[in-house]
């Protein structure tokens, strides 16, 4: 075993995650507990890295002597590593990760539920920047199973005003990422933010739509990079889209409207918006929306407007068959239905269902440009824990 | 933080938070390994590692609090010798403690060590009871 493999790279501690005034406080011990989980999380990613060479010692030799052929396709790589005795420990394990990161932060949010319910109604009440409507009913697609086994989804409200999913989601993200993602939770959204800004330095969006936005921990970069923007962020959920409001307000950031709607069937005419944004939400669809979903976004958005799509990379035949299957587990392991399938799309493909030239499609790498000298900044990762780095894949298209 | 408070609001709220927050996420659960009782071993036995590194973290900020305000210092528990009866009772309290956690392995033996009579099953017993 090399040193490396397990020392390289120690994750933030919890007490760097900033708080805001719908922030469920942890106490020292659940500090201490999420510092555990981090910890864990950053290990097993050492020990993912030792499915390689189970594959390449192991599987491979094994596969080729019984077919006379190398694999073919991830699916394959997939049914191997499941009789596999290291993936099976590795993946029993990362699966009890999910659940003990779920496990402790319900356990913050749930004991301070009345008070976190309560900071938040005042935080959010009279603004008319909150647009609930309970006639919106979280579709099958993101309720039939609970996604990235975050129990109750985005959706479901133990008691009214509900926000406890919402601030569930918020304090773990850091855990589940190893603070890759920045003290704010927010580096998927700095990262599209500051490589819009560089990149498009004439483009002055007056109207963004951002879709699926959850508890808008990736639009609020973008809105304040923007401040004269009027931004519009959509979700199905009540109780994130609460969270997100009062978190926002707290923050001082008063330019979005959270508003819940169905995101197939949204009343916008078309070409209102200058931009329209989704971050890793794509994944979290089903094959028949996503195509409606794409249509919607496509006619919403004005001649000469841009959309951007930020998700986990695709599974192009350049990539490993390994590392998409690994990238694979969340999918079959984590509750994500739809994760393999996405994934496994052209997302050239993607874009022409919104009507989109392919002479227009644009890709970038997007990093969670984290503050200078923010001592949560990873050092960069000795091995990825595929499916959960900062680094992000960006696509989309200016609309002609 | 008021623990007793925190209950009285659940009851008014009606919410179970300590099953809640352990609550099964929605969707049939992936089992990993050939057998399912070792997977939910690991599973207890990773819970109480957690546990352990919270216990550990804890006892590190009493340390280090009670460092930064001169009543101790770390190299003083470092450096800290047993007198012979500190280290009797230490070495007292580790054979308790392996001895208790150990417990089913030394159960294990004694049933193979013990003769028939110390061993006999419930079952039959329930069996001749009933029958006499």
């Amino acid at each position: 075993m090399k040193k490396s493999d397990y020392s390289g790279q120690l994750p933030p501690t919890y007490d760097k995650v900033s708080r805001h005034g719908v922030f469920p406080e942890p106490t020292h011990d659940e500090t201490a507990r999420f510092n555990f989980i981090a910890s864990l999380n950053q290990h097993l990613a050492g020990v993912s890295a030792g499915n390689k060479v189970v594959y390449e010692k192991r599987l491979k030799p094994n596969f080729i002597k019984e077919h006379g052929r190398n694999f073919e396709n991830r699916h394959e790589v997939h049914r191997a590593l499941k009789k596999d005795p290291y993936w099976q420990t590795w993946s029993a394990l990362r699966r009890n990760t999910m659940e003990m990161r779920q496990q402790a932060g319900r356990s913050v949010v749930l004991r301070q539920i009345d008070d976190l319910n309560g900071k938040a109604e005042k935080l959010n009440e009279g603004k008319p920047t909150l647009k609930l409507n309970s006639e919106i009913k979280s579709p099958r697609y993101a309720s039939a199973v609970d996604i990235h086994c975050q129990v109750g989804g985005y959706h479901t409200e133990l008691v009214e005003g509900d926000i406890s999913v919402g601030a569930n989601y918020d304090s773990g993200i850091f855990v589940t990422t190893t603070g890759g993602v920045g003290p704010g939770i927010d580096g998927g959204g700095r990262a599209v933010a500051s490589s819009v800004k560089q990149k498009f330095t004439d483009f002055k969006p007056k109207r963004i739509l951002d879709v699926g936005c959850t508890i808008g921990h990736n639009v609020l970069p973008i809105a304040q990079a923007y401040p004269d923007a009027e931004v519009i962020a959509i979700d199905a959920g009540a109780p994130v889209l609460r969270y997100g409001h009062a978190r926002a307000q707290d923050l001082g950031v008063n330019n979005v409207t959270f508003i819940q709607a169905d995101v197939e069937n949204l009343d916008y005419e078309d070409g209102y918006f200058d931009w329209i944004q989704t971050t890793m939400f794509l994944h979290e669809l089903s094959s028949k929306s996503i195509r409606r979903i794409m249509s919607e976004l496509g006619r919403m958005l004005k001649p000469g407007g841009l959309l951007l799509q930020v998700e986990q990379p695709n599974y192009t035949p350049e990539m490993d068959l390994l590392e998409q299957a690994i990238r694979d587990w969340d999918c079959w392991y984590n509750n994500e239905p739809f994760w393999s399938k996405m994934h496994g799309m052209d997302t050239k493909e993607i874009m022409r269902m919104g009507g989109f030239s392919d002479d227009n499609y644009m890709e970038f790498k997007a990093a969670a440009d984290t503050v200078d000298g923010d001592v949560t900044k990873p050092a960069k990762a000795i091995f990825e824990d595929h499916g959960r780095e900062a680094l992000w894949t960006v696509f989309g298209a200016w609309k002609s | 933080m008021d623990r007793i408070w925190s209950m009285e609001i659940m009851k008014k709220l009606n919410i179970d938070y300590i099953a809640e927050a352990g609550k099964k996420p929605k969707g049939k659960r992936p089992w990993f390994l050939n057998n399912p009782e070792v997977e939910k071993v690991l599973s207890i036995t990773m819970a109480i590692a957690g546990e352990l590194a919270v216990t550990r973290e804890r006892l590190d900020t009493l340390e280090r609090i009670l460092e930064s305000k001169g009543i101790m210092s770390r190299d003083e528990i470092e450096s800290f010798t047993p007198t012979e009866n500190d280290a009797h009772e230490r070495q007292t309290w580790h054979a308790e403690y392996l001895a208790r956690i150990m417990r089913i392995i030394q159960q294990d033996r004694e049933a193979l060590e013990t003769s028939p009579d110390m061993n006999e099953a419930v079952e039959d017993l329930a069996k001749e009871f009933t029958t006499e």
